[in-house]
């Protein structure tokens, strides 16, 4: 698939949030204002970038040689924690800006599934070390599109009148589910039609 | 005193059941739980993953309670969750190949799934063998029937069937057909979108209850 086709795919058709379910956490968690979605959506698309060069890196040049491929669900969440404390040191060294504006979600991001996901849905498409870290970054842009879209409405939905069991959290499952129904739109067809 | 002692013990078992309920009062775990409940065989298999794992690492992290130093303790409960996940993995494409391709990814994604560290780091660590064994059973079953029951909506309403098991056996298909919903299902109810709308309306309802029986205690003491 070509590197266009890949990032369609993973921001729009599988977009992780809204058809994978994939990082619904944070998303649920982190987007009731958007300057903090912004601040996730940024690390996240950071971290899935390098976590999908870095675990291809590992799964293809390490344990394929060495017939270990049943390890990889132990290997990769290790090489993401530790990437991830990694990333997190080196921001805070170079650039204090950065670090305040990222620093208190990287921690977060370790469990989050998307970064674990994109890992190892990579290694499944047999995607090449570019096609990865391409499948990675698109997959985070997906999830900043999709937390950026959701805070902007639970900022609004402050103003409003809501039931009161529906307060808080339901409504924000309610709100993903009716996006979920629009990003329906996007779907194969629609990938080829546009690439032929 | 032994029933006073047995009587906590059930409380252990039952809260992860209903007062802490995984899924609908802590809201955790949620990736598999909407991903995979399109079908209630789906539900049943994840749960036993889930179940299983969560044992194994409640059961090892509180042996190994007093040997993991303070500072690398996540990392360690990490190693033994992953482990556990492992072997899920492994045992579900040997012996039920159907089912480990319909979960997937997820199978392998129950390593970061929040419930489990979060039983580790909560409770583990903390106490008992025993208590443990109870906790994590209780946390996996009151995990399973949420995610029966969501998957339960979701079949009878988005396919009009139910799946418990996915090969022929004596004759019965492991489906059954509900007649009239087969025929005009609600297919929203299957999509993604769908997860989603039961997931919100189903903790909307969990809520209303908790404030309604919250106002009946009010009511009781004036």
């Amino acid at each position: 698939m070509t590197y266009i086709g890949i990032i369609l795919t993973f921001v729009l058709i599988e977009n992780f949030i809204l058809t994978q379910f994939l990082g619904l956490c944070p998303f649920i968690g982190v987007s009731t204002k958007i300057d903090s979605a912004i601040g996730m959506g940024f690390a996240v698309i950071f971290v899935m970038s390098l976590a999908s060069l870095v675990t291809w890196a590992i799964y293809n040049l390490v344990l394929v040689p060495l017939n270990l491929t049943y390890l990889q669900t132990i290997t990769f969440i290790l090489v993401i924690a530790a990437l991830v404390q990694f990333v997190e040191m080196i921001i805070q060294k170079i650039s204090q800006p950065l670090y305040k504006a990222l620093g208190i979600y990287l921690p977060l991001i370790t469990t989050n599934c998307a970064v674990l996901g994109i890992a190892l849905i990579a290694v499944r498409n047999t995607y090449n070390a570019m096609e990865s870290f391409v499948a990675g970054f698109a997959a985070g842009g997906g999830f900043l599109l999709a937390i950026l879209l959701m805070s902007a409405l639970r900022e609004r939905f402050e103003t409003e009148w809501i039931p009161k069991p529906l307060r808080g959290m339901p409504i924000a499952f309610v709100t993903a589910g009716l996006m979920a129904l629009a990003f329906m739109a996007f779907d194969k067809a629609l990938l080829n039609n546009l690439l032929g | 005193m032994a029933t006073a002692e047995s009587k906590v013990l059930l409380k252990e078992f039952s809260k992860g059941i209903f007062k802490e309920n995984p899924i609908f009062i802590i809201v955790l775990g949620l990736c598999p739980t909407l991903a995979v409940s399109t079908q209630v065989i789906n539900a049943l298999g994840m749960g036993a993953g889930v179940i299983f794992v969560l044992l194994g690492s409640n059961i090892f992290v509180s042996l190994l309670k007093d040997f993991i130093p303070e500072k690398v303790r996540i990392p360690a409960y990490v190693v033994i969750i992953a482990s556990f996940v492992t072997v899920v993995d492994l045992v579900m494409q040997a012996f039920a190949p159907s089912l480990s391709k319909s979960l997937g990814v997820f199978v392998q994604l129950i390593v970061v799934n929040c419930i489990i560290l979060g039983r580790a780091e909560a409770y583990a660590n903390k106490n008992t063998l025993g208590r443990s064994v109870l906790d994590a059973l209780g946390m996996g079953i009151g995990f399973t029937l949420s995610l029966i029951l969501i998957s339960l909506i979701r079949e009878v309403l988005g396919a009009g069937t139910i799946t418990v098991f996915p090969i022929d056996f004596l004759g019965f298909s492991g489906q059954i057909r509900i007649p009239w919903l087969s025929s005009f299902p609600v297919r929203v109810l299957g999509l993604a979108s769908g997860a989603l709308l039961v997931m919100g309306f189903l903790k909307a309802f969990f809520n209303w209850r908790q404030m309604s029986s919250a106002g009946d205690r009010r009511g009781g003491t004036t």
